[in-house]
């Protein structure tokens, strides 16, 4: 993971993910060679942040008192514009099928990615 | 070739002042008596986890606590599938004579031995450290992103999944052993408290005490021959983010392996165990699996299909959601259930015939399978 590059994982305002050159698949968790091909580094690209709504369940049982102070929060699964899938916080209200941008908000002490609706 | 000579299972709840390795030995003590052996006959041990006693060589913390010098034995971590998973190894392990008596044990003191915090934290880390598990996701919100979308594709409904949960505590009811003891309808469910929607608490399995055991051997101990037909895995995924559509998950992929394996098909089958951590995994389980349409389980559900008395009887014993769900322990106790039902012992649960079992367990985030086939042979 030493190649991960500073995204939201570590604080900063921006979803990457990587692409190999050798075969062309996207990956979204970084790692030093491609999954599908094992091809070595595959380059880090930063993702535009559009997508589309993959799934979602609104957490209202949280396990830790961080967290909890957050219900409910809404959990969605993202596919990028780029091709990858992620996971991510949005408004409560997204249905699948929406199409979303992402932003940036704290949640329990990190910075987490935020999709809201494209108006 | 292989059969389950024996079978252990403790009621599941609480047990206060019950240690893990106490849940595993009461079990383990219960399927030996029943497989008609002696300790001193058990040659192989194959255990689960505890999270509540993580260790890094759990089977021999146990042959030592319970006074067993086995020539094979270690422990195995598949999640949810890990007793179907140790059943296929012991499967494996004794037709080709590694061992004649394999004891597979789990057993965990999940509920009083720990905070239910603790409980749910510790399994909200099969998800992924740096982009899952720093969203403050749980369990069950790994599977309601699965739900939203499953009920999206194949227009399933919250009452629909509604109907899985009545079914398993209708059946809790007739076993003494089970966690809960009170009925519950659809609109119970509907109006439990919402844990991660499209799950409600009645949607998912609690946290329970207990241990269930069960012995694989190379011949026959005693008058019932449950063996082993056929199994078959398939792993896709570990993290829901990384997980393939929702039509190439690994359920049909290991149940496809394990009817060539086993040389049988979905029609041939009399009784099922399908793993239920939440009422989306069954229903989705049993539609991957061939055992309903999709879209259709719960169709089925209300027309009485997996009822005992039904066509399909479908985790008789209540399953994780009603019997309880003590972590490894939780589903082995559908494999007990299925025994007991195929050696006519079920007492007042007996179906009518369960010549023939189908039984399939998932562990991570619908990331592990493990598919089994067990035939009663005369």
């Amino acid at each position: 993971m030493s190649d991960r590059p500073a995204d939201w994982t570590k604080g900063t305002e921006a979803i990457f993910y990587q692409s190999c050159g050798a075969c062309g698949a996207v990956q979204y968790f970084a790692r030093s060679f491609c999954a599908v091909c094992g091809a070595p580094d595959p380059a880090a690209k930063r993702a535009s942040g559009n997508g589309k709504i993959y799934a979602t369940s609104l957490v209202c049982r949280a396990a830790t008192p961080e967290t909890r102070a957050h219900v409910p929060y809404n959990m969605v699964l993202v596919d990028a514009a780029e091709g990858f899938r992620m996971m991510a916080h949005g408004d409560n209200d997204l249905a699948i099928g929406d199409e979303v941008t992402a932003s940036y908000r704290p949640f329990a002490g990190r910075l987490v990615p935020y999709f809201e609706k494209v108006k | 070739m292989s059969f389950i000579t024996g079978v252990g299972l403790t009621s599941y709840g609480k047990h206060e002042g019950s240690s893990s390795l106490d849940l595993m030995s009461k079990a383990a003590e219960l399927a030996i008596a029943d497989a008609g052996l002696k300790r001193s006959e058990i040659d192989g041990i194959l255990c689960g986890y505890s999270t509540v006693l993580p260790h890094i060589m759990l089977a021999t913390v146990f042959a030592e606590h319970f006074g067993i010098q086995p020539s094979y034995a270690h422990a195995v971590q598949v999640g949810g599938a890990t007793g179907l998973a140790m059943t296929m190894l012991a499967h494996h392990l004794a037709d080709a004579g590694v061992a004649k008596h394999i004891l597979v044990v789990g057993g965990e003191n999940r509920l009083t031995g720990q905070s239910r915090d603790a409980s749910i934290q510790a399994l909200a880390q099969v998800g992924h450290p740096d982009y899952e598990v720093t969203l403050g996701p749980t369990i069950p919100a790994y599977y309601g992103l699965v739900a939203s979308r499953y009920m999206h594709e194949y227009g399933v409904t919250q009452e629909d999944l509604a109907e899985f949960a009545v079914l398993m505590r209708a059946h809790a009811l007739t076993h003494p052993g089970a966690q809960f003891h009170e009925p519950i309808t659809v609109a119970d469910v509907m109006a439990s408290k919402p844990v991660a929607m499209p799950l409600k608490l009645l949607d998912c399995c609690p946290v329970s005490d207990g241990g269930a055991a069960f012995v694989v051997s190379r011949e026959p101990t005693g008058a019932s021959r449950i063996r082993v037909r056929g199994c078959a895995q398939a792993h896709t995924h570990q993290h829901i983010t990384a997980a393939p559509a929702l039509s190439e998950l690994g359920a049909e992929i290991a149940i496809a392996k394990a009817k060539a394996a086993a040389g049988v098909a979905i029609s041939d089958v009399r009784y099922a165990a399908v793993y239920d951590s939440f009422t989306i995994t069954l229903a989705m389980l049993l539609e991957d699996l061939g055992l309903a349409g999709r879209g259709e389980a719960a169709a089925r559900v209300r027309a009485g299909h997996f009822s005992r008395d039904g066509a399909m009887p479908l985790n008789t014993h209540g399953g994780l959601l009603s019997y309880g769900h003590c972590g490894v322990g939780g589903a082995m106790a559908h494999l007990v259930e299925t025994h007991l039902q195929m050696a006519e012992r079920a007492g007042a649960r007996q179906v009518r015939d369960a010549s023939l079992a189908l039984l399939h367990g998932d562990g991570g985030v619908l990331s592990s399978h493990v598919s089994m086939f067990l035939e009663r042979v005369r």
